[in-house]
């Protein structure tokens, strides 16, 4: 069938980005050359300053390379665009509006009436299941709960990728798994295609069907590992031999980066 | 012991907390007076702080004579329509400053310099352009505030978080879009300040203003009843300023309660 084919959703075309600073050039991307698959789960790690940020917002188009292209569905990124959605780490909520508000900001833009957009709005705010704080403003509510908000808001106005930057980055342990559970079963219901950034070796192998491992100054890809473990993925598959496999693998190489940089 | 010390901290901590806020007005008020009184009898500042029944006279007498409900409206006349000018004005100017570098840089040093001069020293040259009566009033309480809401609003909104930009951006707004539903509605906190602040100057700027020739206005009559040592009636009119002053607070702080209750709050 066409549809099983895998087509090539983000092109990363020999990206580069160098910025010019006082003390001289500094090459943040070196080249960055992937393809990434349609509803495919993209984890990137490597160490502080690899520019992995800077590939996600080039990706968004908050940024422009010095040289190269990205490109979604075969055209060219310019500027942002609803078909890419983005999640900060730091929420980056509206606080003068209420959590149903900040979902339908996205929705209201595109043009929707009030009726439409908060019907839509509902229905991803059930999905991070927030339904008992749609009036609530968000310095009401907890950081875990902040990004639920970020996430459902990103999800209503259905982008077709998904890009985040270490999303989970400011929580606690325990929310981080829970959030991350949480946004498995999201992606398995509304398959996108995601992009999501993370210093944490552990919550890379649990969502990701593909990890790519970054090497730093200049920053580069070093390493693509294929994850082939089942989904649904439970937090249990942490204490399982493939995962402490896949584990070990990937810390050591970013070990080895960290190495690397000290030296 | 040191457990000992610690209970009688608390217990102290719980008195000061057990009286209720209008408690703590009421003991505020009360040692005011006290001061107040004992200015009045201290041999020194007797002549300048006559007590409570001296100035509550000179409330009768200024309305006998028919001119305190005349100096408080034409005051406030002036210190609304100065302060409405200086607001409708800053709002643009501050926005177009944190906007466009050029304007900026242009505009930034001048309000750096004009703002620390007195108004009361350059009240004889806009009388020389705009001669007597209302009009000098008000030009002089339209600059004074102008120029502190200006630098307030400007500081507003170069503080607006980046991400907040970033964010609406990639959910598809425009220009416009950021401007109406992101920089505007994260400036408001700093535009309530900003109206804060712009009344405070105007209140303050009213004595310089109305050295411009008024013929009525709580501070040229404080002027005038200095030449007449009538010294009842001047303290009456300096409370008078220190009510409107308190008012005018009050009715801010509702505001800001409605308009910025989002903010997030360091200490509840």
């Amino acid at each position: 069938m066409a549809g099983d084919e895998k087509r090539v959703k983000v092109k990363i075309d020999h990206v580069e980005k160098i910025y010019e600073g006082r003390q001289g050039k500094m090459i943040a991307l070196n080249g960055v050359d992937l393809d990434i698959m349609e509803n495919e789960f993209i984890c990137v790690v490597g160490p502080s300053g690899c520019g992995k940020s800077t590939l996600l917002n080039i990706i968004a188009g908050l940024l422009e390379p010095t040289s190269g292209s990205v490109y979604v569905d075969g055209k060219k990124v310019e500027g942002t665009g609803t078909e890419r959605g983005v999640v900060f780490q730091q929420y980056a909520l509206f606080p003068w509006l209420t959590v149903l508000k900040n979902v339908m900001f996205g929705l209201k833009l595109k043009g929707m009436n009030d009726a439409e957009a908060k019907e839509l709005a509902m229905k991803y705010i059930k999905m991070v299941e927030l339904e008992d704080f749609v009036d609530a403003y968000p310095k009401e509510l907890s950081g875990g709960m902040k990004q639920r908000v970020a996430i459902a808001r990103a999800y209503a106005v259905q982008p077709e990728v998904l890009l985040m930057d270490e999303p989970f980055g400011a929580l606690d342990a325990q929310t981080r798994t829970q959030l991350q559970s949480e946004l498995i079963k999201t992606w398995q219901e509304e398959k996108k295609t995601c992009f999501f950034i993370t210093h944490d070796v552990e919550e890379a192998i649990i969502l990701a069907t593909k990890v790519i491992i970054m090497s730093a100054r200049p920053g580069r890809i070093k390493k693509i590992v294929d994850i082939n473990l089942p989904y649904p993925r439970t937090q249990e598959m942490k204490m399982e031999l493939p995962f402490l496999d896949y584990k070990s693998y990937i810390w050591g190489e970013v070990y080895k980066e960290y190495l690397e940089i000290r030296k | 012991m040191g457990s000992q010390e610690k209970k009688q901290g608390k217990k102290e901590l719980d008195i000061i907390g057990r009286i209720p806020n209008w408690g703590w007005l009421l003991i505020s008020f009360l040692t005011a007076m006290v001061l107040w009184f004992w200015l009045s009898i201290n041999e020194t500042t007797a002549r300048s702080f006559p007590f409570v029944p001296e100035v509550f006279a000179s409330l009768q007498t200024m309305i006998q004579r028919g001119v305190l409900w005349q100096d408080f409206s034409s005051s406030m006349i002036s210190v609304i329509l100065g302060f409405a000018l200086g607001f409708v004005t800053s709002v643009p100017v501050a926005f177009l400053m944190a906007w466009y570098r050029p304007v900026r840089y242009v505009v930034e040093p001048w309000i750096q310099f004009i703002r620390n001069i007195p108004p009361l020293a350059y009240v004889p040259l806009v009388v020389i352009s705009a001669g007597v009566g209302r009009k000098p009033q008000v030009i002089v309480i339209w600059m004074a505030t102008f120029l502190i809401m200006t630098v307030t609003i400007y500081q507003g909104v170069r503080n607006v978080d980046n991400t907040l930009i970033k964010a609406a951006r990639v959910l598809g707004a425009k220009d416009k879009d950021i401007f109406i539903k992101v920089i505007f509605p994260a400036t408001t906190p700093f535009i309530v300040t900003a109206v804060r602040l712009g009344v405070s100057v105007a209140l303050t700027t009213l004595i310089a203003a109305e050295s411009t020739g008024a013929i009525a206005g709580l501070g040229m009559r404080i002027r005038s009843l200095n030449n007449s040592f009538e010294v009842a009636p001047m303290l009456l009119y300096i409370i008078i300023i220190g009510i409107i002053g308190i008012t005018s607070e009050k009715i801010i702080k509702y505001l800001e309660r409605k308009f910025t209750g989002w903010q997030e709050t360091r200490n509840e």
